[in-house]
């Protein structure tokens, strides 16, 4: 009986271990199977997505390879304090560099060291020419190109570029610097720029979220109500937009909001502005608001009404069985129960005017341009790839934090609605 | 005690314009009663129920409660308790928040609201749960937060839409006891939409029967089940055997029926039975008892049995039997003293005040 027993046993674990490895085998299939039909699309995400943002990103930390153009003025630096005057060493080491160097990458340089201290461009490219066919000493040569050469001014800009990994960019993007201790300063209020942008990219994305809040939670609101055909046809409405180019919907506004447009005459009709003196309604920050809460209204309305339509009505009724006049009603039990969906709207709407484009630059005046106005104008009008790169860097990192704290709201909305 | 203290008055409904789904309700509900309305789906029940808490507006007629017409007084201020069948518990307020929100709504202080809302949950067995959210509550204890939610302001009259209908056979019946409970202690009228007839006979003082929007019969429980007005409400509460005739003499509240096949029943007759008409006799199958041979009972007759069923406590017997093929026989276990054998000729039969004949519509 006891040895039967035990066979059983023995017998039942074999089997146990074998069903156990085949279904191990079967698991590691299917999980091969599934890598092998996702791995074409993650090549081609890799290739088209996180690679060039990778490389873009990297470039607002590239500081070029100045160190292997100028090898023997890298290492004079090197041992230099960044006080003291410069003296002839330093002066042979870089006419030596130069010499050897290509007339190309010389001219790279002189555009990056512009940006360190501005007006040196040409200055180091006429000092690159002179010093071709000048003889030891050569301080002398340095000095007659400019006198600033003898004190610390450019050298320093020069240590600036050596390492090939910069923070130099980031900070110029937020408006900091180096100072000579090579600690982080503010830059001259003159120049900077940066922050203004970027407040001005937050306000504006958040006076557009609000309007878009404004205008899109009754209409979500309206179509939820609605059935059938009603309902149908508003929702084709709100996508309507979708549909057609963003520039034709962008000049729309142009025609509708100039200062002979159509708003501004329709106002002028009924008298209620002078015909002479009409609205300035574009080319401004008024302007950018309108065009952009019109354009990215839908994607408040969508999750908005896509949440009021899970509502069921006899939550209402509910309240109202209870005592609950239409207002309290509303405050206390549906607008609550909606938050998920305006969270969602008003997220989706932030994050997307953080980085518009084309609507500020058609119908925004100078001072409307937004952050990724200057990315565009650093990559494409000045060639500047650095402070492209740290300004994407920036936009990408508030968009980062917000999705953040979205899905901490969110976490806990969630819980709150289980 | 107010015996018109809800009062419809010729009400009628419709939702688009053309059909209408309540036709000239008239009833009357005394105070403190626990009135059920009961009907198939689509009789119009919820659209009784919703006029009275003030969500539908009648087309026609007027509704009265407590001597007052309400047809233009909004829902909240109603003062009327609303249960509903998938409880609508806010979701985002815990247990607690949910009692409390009506005694928020009319102002009542922190602390007496803190009170209220303790003893409205002791009082449904539920102490305890103050912080939970609904969606941590089973069926059954959602059900009884918010039967207290629609009892702690302590309102004139309390309606119950179906509030049983998402809970398993055995919870049911403990909350139907439970509610009959808490009417008794609290002496508040209930009005209660069901489509469940055992549901309404346990629990209600009266009942009325909806069928396509006319109020067919109201009556207490054992009337309905007894006296049942006419076809509808015959065959909607509980089971009963119709057999098609025609009446042949009438004297004194009993009248024969003369059926097809040529066999006469004696029954009680109807209401608006005369002679001659044409009729049904219904009988119930419990009511239906084995006859000897040569019995002289007033309704007995032969029928070839065709199938039995076993049921444990009791035992169902399908006879055929006066040309009508599924005559049903409900028989006490204990009542089977041989087995059966199908095919047999079976004897039957019942008294004639078992049986009732109704007008035929
Ligand atoms: N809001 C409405 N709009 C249009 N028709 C409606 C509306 N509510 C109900 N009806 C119709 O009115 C009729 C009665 O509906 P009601 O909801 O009163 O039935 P009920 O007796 O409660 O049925 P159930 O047992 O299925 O709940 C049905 O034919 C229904 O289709
Ligand atoms: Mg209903």
């Amino acid at each position: 009986m006891k040895y039967a027993v035990t066979f059983a046993e023995k017998h039942g674990g074999e089997e146990q271990s074998t069903l156990a490895r085949q279904m191990a085998r079967t698991k590691r299939r299917a999980k091969l199977q599934a890598l092998a039909l996702i791995a074409p699309l993650m090549l081609f995400l890799v290739v088209v997505l996180v690679l060039p943002i990778g490389t873009l990103l990297a470039r607002g930390f590239d500081n070029g390879d100045a160190a292997a153009l100028l090898p023997r003025t890298a290492e004079a630096l090197s041992a230099w304090n960044g006080q003291d005057a410069p003296h002839e060493e330093l002066f042979a080491a870089l006419a030596g560099d130069l010499k050897e160097a290509a007339r190309e990458d010389v001219a790279v340089l002189a555009k990056q060291l512009n940006y360190h201290d501005a007006g040196m461009r040409s200055m180091f490219l006429k000092l690159a020419r002179k010093v071709r066919t000048a003889e030891a000493p050569y301080a002398p040569s340095f000095i007659e190109v400019n006198e600033d050469w003898s004190s610390p001014r450019y050298w320093r800009a020069l240590q600036q570029v050596m390492p090939s990994v910069t923070d130099f960019y980031i900070l110029s993007a937020l408006d900091l610097m180096r100072d000579e201790n090579g600690d982080i300063a503010s830059v001259p209020p003159s120049t900077a720029v940066n922050l203004e942008v970027l407040a001005r990219t937050f306000t504006v994305s958040a006076s557009v979220t609000v309007m878009c809040l404004l205008l899109g939670y009754p209409l979500a609101a309206l179509i939820a109500r609605s059935r059938g055909t009603a309902a149908n046809v508003l929702i084709v409405l709100v996508l309507l937009p979708f549909w057609t180019s963003l520039l034709v919907r962008t000049s729309a506004w142009v025609v509708l909001l100039q200062s002979r447009g159509v708003v501004n005459n329709v106002l002028a009709w009924l008298g209620m502005i002078d015909p002479e003196a009409p609205l300035d309604l574009i080319y401004n920050r008024v302007g950018v608001v309108i065009a952009m809460t019109h354009i990215l209204l839908p994607f408040m309305i969508l999750p908005i009404y896509s949440v009021m339509k899970g509502i069921p009505p006899v939550y209402m009724r509910a309240a109202a069985s209870l005592g609950a006049r239409p207002l309290s009603s509303f405050f206390r039990v549906y607008l609550p129960m909606t938050m998920p969906g305006v969270s969602a709207g008003c997220l989706l709407v932030f994050i997307l005017a953080l980085g518009y484009y084309i609507t500020p630059a058609l119908v925004g005046g100078p001072r409307d341009q937004m952050i990724s106005y200057f990315i565009a104008y650093y990559a494409n009008q000045v060639t500047n790839w650095g402070m492209a790169a740290a300004l994407s860097i920036i936009l990408l990192v508030a968009v980062l934090v917000l999705y953040v704290i979205y899905n901490r709201l969110v976490g806990i909305q969630r819980l709150r609605i289980g | 005690m107010n015996e018109r203290f809800i009062s419809f008055e010729a009400v009628r409904k419709s939702y688009d314009g053309a059909n209408y789904v309540v036709r000239g309700l008239d009833l009357d509900v005394a105070e403190g009663e626990f009135l059920t309305l009961l009907g198939p789906s689509g009789s119009g029940k919820t659209t009784t129920l919703m006029m009275l808490a003030g969500f539908e507006e009648p087309t026609h007629g007027s509704i009265s409660l407590g001597g007052a017409r309400i047809d233009s007084v909004p829902a909240y201020d109603r003062n009327i308790g609303m249960v509903f069948q998938n409880y609508a518990l806010f979701p985002h307020m815990t247990v607690g928040e949910n009692v409390a929100f009506p005694l928020k709504m009319r102002g009542v202080s922190k602390s007496q609201i803190s009170e209220r809302v303790s003893s409205a949950l002791d009082m449904v067995r539920m102490a305890g749960f103050e912080s939970r959210r609904p969606s941590q509550l089973s069926g059954g204890q959602q059900q009884r937060i918010a039967l207290a939610r629609a009892l702690v302001f302590e309102p004139r009259l309390v309606l119950m839409d179906e509030p049983l209908g998402a809970l398993d056979k055995q919870l049911r019946e403990h909350m139907q006891i439970e509610i009959k409970h808490l009417h008794e202690r609290l002496g508040i009228n209930v009005v209660y939409v069901t489509h469940d007839q055992s549901e309404a006979l346990t629990m209600s003082d009266r009942v009325g029967v909806f069928s396509d929007g006319v109020l067919q019969q109201i009556a207490t429980p054992h009337e309905l089940y007894e006296k049942p007005a006419n076809i509808f409400v015959a065959g909607f509460v509980g089971e009963n055997n119709v057999v098609p005739g025609e009446v042949v003499d009438i004297d004194a509240g009993l009248c024969r029926v003369r059926t097809p096949d040529g066999s006469v029943i004696s029954a009680v007759a109807g209401e608006h039975v005369r002679k001659p008409a044409r009729v049904v006799v219904v009988v119930r199958p419990e009511r239906i008892v084995l006859a000897r041979e040569g019995d002289e009972a007033a309704n007995r007759f032969a029928g070839k049995l065709e199938e039995v069923i076993y049921h444990g406590d009791h035992v169902r017997l399908r006879l055929n039997l006066l040309g009508s093929e599924g005559l049903q026989v409900k028989l006490a276990a204990s009542a089977i003293t041989a087995p059966f054998s199908l095919g047999a000729t079976i004897h039957v039969g019942w008294r004639p005040q078992d049986c009732r004949a109704l007008i035929q519509s």
